[in-house]
């Protein structure tokens, strides 16, 4: 029993039928991620001043990887075309070149760009201490000038509570950076283990935030300082490295990069899938090979779905 | 049709060759806009347009153009069939349904009363 | 097996499925490709949970006439099943087992909800139904992706798993409505040293994820063999309305259901991993739920991507049968419908509309005028097209030579009841009056009026009509008889009574019954015993349904090819329709509903030359 219009197409719609039904999922893939950019606005828009951060992600890192995504959506067409030109060469090395480009895309991710937000840490203070951290935080001098209000320190961690779930955290950072610690900032360590409290190693927002160069979100990384400061147990509201749970901000961040990444590797099984010499692969070539034309099309259409996606993801995570 | 389908198997038709060839420049350049938009986008981000919003729009404008290269070229939304067409004209209307009631809801609450987060 | 000869050159088809023979039996009746076997799988299963929800129901049912006492019977036995969480551990030391707790009240609430939607309904008229009849009445040889069907029952098989497994967690199954409101949603079923992950609410959002994604793939499935696979002749105004409603519905779970799979993530990450999606700033909770938060998230917006879905879901839960009792109707009147042209428009005018309707949910959640009132009116708006098409039907019957088999009893019956349903609906579509009667017994009789009489009855005349298509056997006639007026009566009594607790103001989810405000209501009260009565009758008037049902695999008369002499494709099979469907060629000549054609000797013609 065969199913009609599997490779060649239907007289009336002009269509094969996986590519109608690739189609079909693409829509319902816009309503997902539409649902999820749809949380992330609600969230943003309704949230309070000085709670929504800016300029936390690495944006030269963020340029490349899209730059490497953008790369391999030209690729895989490209491989396409060479299969619908019948030349196997050429499509096995753009397949395999996509391939590559998916694979350094999460690699970046999921090596660099995710375990260093784990390894930095943020404390909100209660908004009635604003004064005595205001050497800190500059909301006196944001107000000034009209500016949203900060209400987190930020950095890396080198003394936790003892009741803190980050003591770890905390004494893999100090073990990390004491070799660079001035005497001034080894004292504020000691400081903190005295008072039982939170010792951070600022960045530079946080060691000079009337600074102008500290409005904007910057262009490299995050710039650290040499200053560490000591914030006390009982004037932090919550604390916590850069994870989900950190703020609305990183718990949509993560959310949809980690759904997005999740499809990346999807679309990175299917393509190996139709490059190895399997009979649903390149050994289909030679039985069918505008069957397999079709496929790596169905399947080159998810991929550039998965790349439109990131391309509305960068601008509004890592530069707005 | 029918007596395409042997050279199709192993050749594959000359109208293929040359729809393949032909489009080949159309997607390296647009690979190549696409790189150029981004270094752009990047660019503009550092321009203050006066309020969040404006920059917020201006990034999303580019973002959407970038969008539509992708789709038209790569995907070959243009000239693809009309089912298809219908199928996403549908979803986009949902979807900015989704987003522009889930706001409107948002931004207008009972009078006196807040729909803010904290 | 099918042939035409429009298409088919030899590189055109995918080389999956050709032989059949060869298969054993687990290829052929576990891991199955055919939509049939597909079908009955689904059918099986759907009914059983519709059995389970049922069952819940009771318990629920027997609490709110009877609070705080032990169910009878099978109490002793139920707590067993469901241990201490929902049962009261410490009345059963006493002597006294099974009495329900208000968190065991809640969790069969919440479950029943879910249980009844997900599991049971959507199953049974959309999968089953749809898996079974749509590529037969179209002329297809199966559906246009028979792997990834078979991928979707197995994706739902297992969210039923974990759906049926949550009740023996710890904490028991999800309490929190199967609507799941944050932040309720947010802390539940996480004591001081419980696991994060194997608990009820946890594995409830799991179980939704997986039904989700199964959902998701059956609709790519099912759109995609509406277009391609029509046999020749098979115009899209050909096309019996059954399989225009499983196309709209079909559209609707495939755009409505991701922004609850989104949510469903995000409620996930928010107990699992402490993000404030849902978490409103300031939530005091007590130390016992072993998870922190950090605030800045709304609970509205876990509300407006829910209902997103729900509201779809509920036109899901109600096109597939308006398509079946459609096809009952025709068949059983000998008369095409009426207004089959304006059903089609109506149905995509319907679908169309449910996208932006949601909000009426949430009239209670302060928005201001203007959005209440775009809702308002979007919602009067879709009552329109409903009328439509149940007005069609009414009218279908007018003139026609009525024979009331089973199935055409429960198919006429549908059609007041879904009346009843509809028209109590449109009070909730007002802002105003639903500040009254929201989260009241009102609600539960308007939606409950709309599944029960009126889905599940179209379920019933579902089975009654294609089961000797099916199983080559009639189901008994008398049984069939007994099971239609017993529950016809039975379920009237047990939900119109709802409408007269509701608009005194008996609340939902009240685990006693309402008995704390007794001084309030009290004449309305009397109507718990009444009702609870009628759903214990109505749950004896299914045993002879369920006798029915497998019995006459083995006694039920024999039936032949086309029994009710009907005009749709799928009478043109053997019977039962083997794999490939058709044996001889099929050229579409017709429309559906050739009946009573003057000058032909035959009563019917069938669309098949």
């Amino acid at each position: 029993m065969e199913i009609p219009h599997t490779v060649t197409a239907r007289p009336d719609t002009g269509l094969y039928s996986s590519k109608l039904g690739i189609w079909l999922f693409l829509a319902s893939e816009v309503m997902l991620f539409g649902g999820l950019f749809s949380a992330y606005i609600f969230l943003r828009l309704g949230s309070e001043p000085g709670y929504w951060p800016h300029g936390l992600l690495n944006v030269p890192v963020g340029t490349m990887n899209t730059a490497v995504l953008i790369a391999s959506s030209v690729t895989v067409v490209f491989a396409w075309a060479a299969l619908k030109m019948r030349k196997f060469t050429q499509y096995k090395v753009y397949m395999a070149i996509t391939i590559l480009c998916g694979i350094l895309f999460l690699v970046v991710k999921l090596s660099y760009e995710w375990p260093d937000k784990f390894d930095h840490f943020g404390v909100f203070v209660k908004k009635s201490v604003a004064e005595k951290y205001d050497f800190l935080l500059g909301n006196s001098h944001l107000k000034e000038k009209g500016l949203e209000p900060r209400w987190e320190v930020a950095g890396h961690l080198l003394h936790a509570p003892e009741a803190s779930p980050y003591r770890h955290l905390a004494e893999h950072g100090l073990h990390h950076e004491e070799s660079h610690l001035d005497a001034e900032a080894k004292a504020k360590v000691e400081e903190a283990k005295s008072k039982d409290s939170y010792a951070i190693l600022l960045d530079a927002v946080n060691a000079d935030p009337k600074s102008p160069e500290n409005e904007r979100p910057h262009f490299i990384p995050r710039k650290r300082s040499t200053k560490v400061a000591v914030v006390d147990k009982a004037d932090v509201d919550h604390a916590s490295n850069f994870t989900p749970r950190h703020s609305t901000y990183f718990a949509t961040y993560f959310l949809i990069t980690g759904l997005h990444g999740l499809h990346v590797l999807g679309g990175i099984l299917v393509f190996i899938y139709f490059w190895l010499p399997i009979p649903g692969g390149t050994l289909l070539y030679r039985k069918n090979p505008e069957h397999l034309a079709n496929r790596v099309e169905v399947a080159g259409l998810f991929w550039h779905f998965v790349d439109l996606v990131w391309i509305f993801v960068f601008p509004i995570f890592y530069l707005l | 049709m029918s007596d395409h389908h042997s050279e199709i198997h192993h050749h594959g038709s000359e109208a293929d060759h040359a729809h393949a060839a032909s489009h080949a420049k159309a997607y390296l350049a647009v690979g190549a806009a696409l790189l150029a938009l981004t270094g752009f986008t990047v660019f503009l981000s550092y321009i203050d347009f006066g309020s969040q919003s404006r920059n917020i729009i201006v990034g999303m404008i580019v973002a959407t153009f970038k969008a539509s290269l992708v789709a038209a070229i790569f995907m070959h939304l243009k000239g693809e069939k009309k089912t298809i067409w219908q199928f996403l004209i549908m979803t986009t209307i949902f979807a900015i349904g989704l987003f522009m009631l889930t706001l409107l809801a948002n931004g207008d609450p009972i009078p006196g009363s807040t729909t803010a987060t904290r | 097996m099918a042939v035409s000869h429009a298409h088919s050159p030899a590189t055109d088809h995918g080389h999956g499925d050709d032989h059949h023979h060869g298969l054993s039996f687990l290829q052929k009746y576990v891991f199955s490709t055919d939509h049939k076997v597909i079908g009955i799988q689904y059918g099986v299963t759907g009914l059983a949970f519709l059995f389970l929800g049922f069952m819940l129901m009771l318990v629920m049912r027997w609490q709110l006439a009877h609070p705080g006492e032990a169910v009878p019977f099978v109490g002793n036995l139920l707590h067993n099943i469901f241990g201490d969480t929902v049962f009261d551990g410490a009345k059963r030391a006493a002597g006294i087992a099974g009495v329900l707790t208000p968190d065991g009240y809640n969790t069969f609430g919440a479950m029943h909800g879910t249980i009844m939607v997900f599991f049971g309904v959507v199953p049974v008229a959309f999968a089953a139904f749809g898996n079974y009849v749509v590529p037969l009445q179209i002329g297809a040889p199966d559906m246009c992706f028979p792997k990834l069907n078979m991928a979707s029952f197995w994706c739902f098989f297992v969210s039923c798993v974990i759906m049926v497994g949550s009740f023996f967690v710890g904490t028991g199954a999800a309490k929190s409505g199967w609507t799941a409101y944050p932040p309720l949603a947010g802390i539940a079923d996480m004591p001081e040293g419980g696991s994060l992950w194997w608990n009820g609410q946890t594995l409830w959002l799991l179980g939704m994820v997986f039904n989700i994604t199964g959902s998701l793939l059956g609709s790519v499935n099912f759109i995609a063999t509406i277009i391609q696979l029509r046999a020749p002749g098979m115009t899209w105004m050909r096309l019996p309305f059954f399989v225009w409603a499983q196309f709209v519905t079909a559209f609707l779970l495939l755009l409505a259901f991701p922004p609850l799979e989104a949510a469903g993530l995000m409620q996930f990450t928010d107990r699992v991993f402490g993000t404030s999606f849902f978490m409103p700033t300031g939530l005091a909770v007590a130390k016992a739920v072993g998870q922190t938060w950090a605030g800045g998230g709304s609970p509205v917006l876990w509300q407006h991507l829910f209902w997103f879905l729900a509201h779809p879901e509920v036109y899901v839960l109600i096109l597939p049968a308006i398509g079946m009792v459609a096809e009952i109707v025709a068949n059983n009147t000998r008369k095409p419908i009426y207004g089959y042209k304006s059903m089609v428009y109506a149905v995509f005018a319907l679908g169309f509309l449910s996208f932006i309707v949601w909000a009426h949910h949430m009239y209670m959640t302060g928005m201001g005028a203007k959005v209440a009132s775009f809702f308002q009116a979007t919602t009067i708006m879709i009552s329109v097209p409903s009328v439509i098409l149940l007005t069609s039907l009414i009218l279908s019957l007018w003139g026609g030579s009525i024979r009331f088999n089973n199935a055409m009893l429960f198919a006429a019956a549908f059609l007041p009841m879904f009346g009843i349903g509809g028209l109590t609906g449109i009070p909730l579509a007002f802002n105003a009056v639903d500040l009254f009667l929201h989260d009241t017994y009102y609600v539960i009789g308007h939606f409950h009026y709309v599944v029960a009489p009126g889905t599940i009855f179209a379920i019933f005349a579902g089975v009654y009509h294609w089961y000797p298509k099916a199983t080559g056997r009639h189901l008994n006639v008398f049984l069939g008889r007994v099971h239609f007026w017993g529950s016809l009566v039975a379920i009237n009594g047990l939900f119109f009574p709802m409408f007269l607790q509701g608009m005194a103001g008996v609340h939902r989810r009240w685990y006693d019954g309402g008995a704390t405000y007794e001084g309030i209501i009290a004449p309305v009260l009397k109507w718990n015993n009444f009702m609870t009565v009628s759903a214990i009758l109505l749950a004896l008037f299914q045993l002879p349904f369920i006798y029915n049902f497998f019995s006459s695999i083995f006694l039920g008369q024999k039936a032949n090819d086309n029994p009710w002499e009907a005009t749709t494709l799928e009478w043109e099979t053997p019977t039962p329709p083997p794999h490939g469907n058709f044996v001889k060629e099929i050229n579409v000549v017709r429309g559906p509903y050739e009946y009573s054609v003057p000058g032909e000797s035959k009563d019917f013609l069938t669309q098949n030359a």
